[in-house]
């Protein structure tokens, strides 16, 4: 039996959700794993709630996991892991970005950001793992290198070496490939220690 | 993965269906973009020997597609399901011509409306125009499935619908991939009147060819290896298709099988076959109980949407609910804000609608990013139908109010919209004499979709320069008198012209010409952010109002004001994030204080 597991990725339009979960795919499939993922497109991208499901395993039917199923979420901004939390269950790990991103209602005064959102995690007993995606970015000299610092903390779970996941940045990044594998590294360190 | 096995790509539906097509032979390919069917031709003119346009809408793209086909070519049209609507004239009658070479229509539909205005099954157009429809999985099955619907096609005589959703389109997995071979019929004029001349005497002869090749393609489905019987568990059979069967395939693992793939016309005796080998039959599909219902008109007893629901999308979760009652208990939802999504920093959009919410007028929205000045803060849109609809719908507004009501109606469309199903309404108006306004806001691209070129952009899909359309030129060859153009990002200006058109008493068109900030030529552009100083920020909300993603209030508390020297009453004060501001100055001129400049360089 292959490892099987589902994984979702959520966030704000335009953080780079598609890259990373793009990464993490291929890293499964070179390892032998099927893998299917899906994504909306279209009216979502524009700055709203997005969400990209990946599964993999032996053979991988529907697209999409189902409530109360993911075992992993990894949450470019830190109100949307939370928002997933019907995704989740007890042994559910999630890797979280602590730069926060004000929805509508919050940038115009009517509403405010809920600045303890993660206890609500702790409050499940659900694993999490502060990744300062921002930080991590900025340190290694790529503003936009938050989404490999992400994957960095997540592939520390995943049935796929560390030495894959380099191969497949390598193939696939197309520039500044050194400051987003120092992001990933960074990333990673914080979920293998 | 790729670099293992060389005839074996990870793609997306989409993807799928556009390497298919190459894989066919397709010549020539025409669509209008639209979510989930875009990416289509977006990667199909990546490939060498195809050539692909966008057309103005979708009725012109199949119209295309039928020239083509006549010609002889391998044709591919796509469009999301409403498109299918504006293009039902031409399908139901190319039904009764058919085909030379191939003619395969992608239709994309969007259960749960991810980004559409309804969640229309478009199986059911197969039934009324008496056309087959093939329905895949996911992506493997899209690529072969897509270039046997090009046999299928030239076999029978018949263009062949091709039945997409969402979760096919925007899903990517393992597809196995091949050398291109091109389509066996010979393009060239063939005059055949009999065939492709539909009035009524032909058209009766060819309503004859029809009812023969339905009967032909009967035999087809009851054949095709894509019906095939998964035999499990007796007690229970499925029958299944499209996506819906990965959903139930995983939620009932044990269950037997009967998965579709022909959509139309259904394989009647391998369905009593399979019935009869159950001892019960659910039908679990997503959207109407299309093959429900055309199964019981059969005579086979079955449950369908009695237990699956008839609206949103599927996932295994909720088919196994509804065939076992069983579900894991979920961790409840926690209260918070909603992120919808919003006009992106920037957005020329933005000021127009910055500048309609301060008017007491009925906006008639129409379809594109625009749509988004309904949300607050600037709530700014009072209907929207479909792609095109708001100028008749203003006209129709005015006609039915009268009086001076032209004078508080305003109809909202951008410059692809306009020319996809606009110019006709704008006709109307001038010829039927109305005098609202129309609002023409012309951003060079059709946006939404992801910056798709259109007839007024300048430029093809397959990169060429093109003529763009004089949009003046063509509200005043309609016969408006009064068309003016204005940059929106110039708040005061565009503010005066509204106005003053608002008040005439005749048709008028306002242009709000700037480019959408997505576009290539606008991203190379160097941005200088702007940003606010605290000292002279009042808190005073101007250029929150905006609903600016780069804005953010601070609320402040008494202390807190105190402590930066500020009134007590002062509830907070603004910031611009310089990541996010490209510049656009809009919130600059409605600060009255002066507190908004540009960042210093440095």
């Amino acid at each position: 039996m292959k490892p099987s597991g589902n994984i979702l990725f959520s966030g704000v339009g335009g953080q780079g959700i598609l890259l990373a979960s793009e990464i993490t795919a291929y890293a499964l499939l070179a390892t032998g794993l099927d893998a299917k993922k899906s994504e909306v497109h279209g009216m979502a991208q524009r700055g709203g709630s997005v969400v990209a499901h990946l599964r993999y395993g032996d053979t991988v039917y529907s697209p999409l996991i189902d409530p109360g199923c993911a075992d992993f979420v990894v949450a470019f901004e830190t109100m949307e892991a939370v928002r997933y939390l019907p995704f989740m269950h007890k042994e559910t790990k999630v890797v979280v970005n602590t730069h926060k991103i004000a929805p509508p209602a919050v940038a115009t005064g009517k509403a405010t950001y809920p600045d303890d959102i993660l206890t609500e995690l702790a409050r499940q007993d659900i694993a999490t793992f502060k990744v300062d995606g921002f930080d991590i970015a900025r340190s290694v000299g790529e503003i936009r290198a938050a989404n490999l610092a992400l994957v960095g903390a997540l592939s520390s779970f995943l049935p796929v070496s560390e030495e894959v996941f380099l191969e497949v940045m390598q193939e696939r990044l197309p520039r500044k490939l050194d400051e987003n594998i120092a992001a990933f590294q960074k990333g990673r360190a914080i979920t293998s220690a | 993965m790729a670099k293992a096995d060389s005839q074996k790509l990870w793609l997306s539906g989409n993807e799928a269906i556009a390497r298919a097509a190459w894989e066919a032979g397709v010549t020539v390919a025409s669509a209008y973009p639209g979510t989930p069917s875009t990416e289509i031709l977006e990667n199909l003119v990546k490939y060498n020997d195809v050539y692909t346009e966008w057309a103005p809408n979708e009725k012109v793209a199949l119209e295309v597609g039928l020239g083509a086909s006549f010609a002889g070519a391998r044709v591919l049209v796509t469009m999301k399901h409403v498109g299918l609507n504006v293009a039902a004239d031409p399908l139901f009658t190319a039904s009764y011509t058919g085909c030379r070479g191939g003619l395969v229509i992608v239709n994309a539909d969007d259960p749960e409306m991810h980004s559409s205005q309804n969640e229309q099954d478009n199986r059911n157009y197969a039934f009324a125009a008496k056309l087959p429809m093939l329905e895949p999985s996911d992506p493997a099955e899209a690529l072969t499935m897509l270039k046997e619907a090009f046999e299928l096609s030239e076999k029978y005589d018949t263009p062949v619908l091709f039945r997409t959703t969402t979760r096919l389109a925007h899903v990517k997995g393992m597809v196995t991939v091949a050398d291109r071979c091109l389509g066996p019929v010979e393009v060239k004029v063939d005059k055949n009147p009999a065939k492709f001349v539909m009035l009524p005497a032909n058209a009766r002869a060819r309503r004859q060819v029809m009812v023969g090749r339905h009967q032909e393609l009967l035999k087809f489905s009851e054949a095709y290896a894509g019906n095939r019987i998964e035999k499990g568990d007796k007690t229970l059979g499925i029958i299944t298709g499209g996506v819906a069967y990965l959903h139930a395939r995983e939620a009932m693992p044990n269950a037997s099988f009967l998965k579709l793939a022909t959509s139309w016309p259904l394989p009647e005796q391998k369905i009593r076959d399979f019935a009869a080998s159950v001892d019960e039959v659910i039908i679990v599909e997503e959207l109407d109980p299309f093959y429900e219902t055309h199964i019981k008109a059969m005579g086979i007893a079955c449950t369908g949407k009695e237990k699956i629901p008839a609206t949103g999308e599927l996932n295994a979760a909720i088919v196994k609910k509804a065939l076992t009652g069983e579900g894991p208990e979920l961790m409840a939802p926690v209260e918070m804000p909603m992120r919808p999504p919003n006009m992106c920093p920037g957005c020329p959009h933005r000021a127009t609608f910055h500048a309609l919410s301060k008017l007491d007028v009925f906006v008639s929205g129409d379809i594109g990013c625009y749509t988004l000045g309904f949300l607050p803060p600037l709530s700014a849109m009072d209907s929207c139908v479909c792609m095109g609809a708001s100028i008749g719908v203003a006209h129709g507004l005015t006609k039915a109010m009268g009086g001076d009501q032209y004078k508080k109606t305003v109809a909202v469309i951008g410059d692809s919209t306009f020319l996809h199903t606009g110019i006709n309404s704008l006709a109307n108006m001038v010829y039927n004499k109305s005098h609202a306004t129309v609002l023409i806001l012309d951003n060079r691209i059709t946006a939404m979709t992801g910056q798709q070129q259109n007839p007024a952009s300048g430029e093809t899909l397959m990169g060429e320069a093109a003529h763009a359309i004089d949009l003046e030129q063509l509200c005043r060859a309609v016969g408006v008198e009064h068309v003016r153009t204005v940059n929106p990002h110039n708040l005061r200006d565009t503010r005066t012209v509204l106005k003053e058109e608002l008040e005439r008493d005749a048709t008028s068109v306002v242009i709000c010409r700037a480019p959408c900030v997505l576009i290539p030529e606008m991203r190379r552009k160097k941005v200088t952010p702007l940003t606010i100083s605290l000292d002279q920020c009042t808190g005073c909300q101007a250029c929150v109002r905006l609903g600016c993603p780069a804005i953010s209030w601070r609320p402040l508390s008494q202390t807190e004001a105190k402590e930066l020297g500020k009134p007590a009453k002062q509830k907070g004060y603004t910031v611009i994030s310089a990541e996010m501001c490209n510049g656009c100055g809009q919130c600059q001129q409605l600060c009255k204080f002066e507190a908004i400049s540009e960042v210093e360089e440095g």
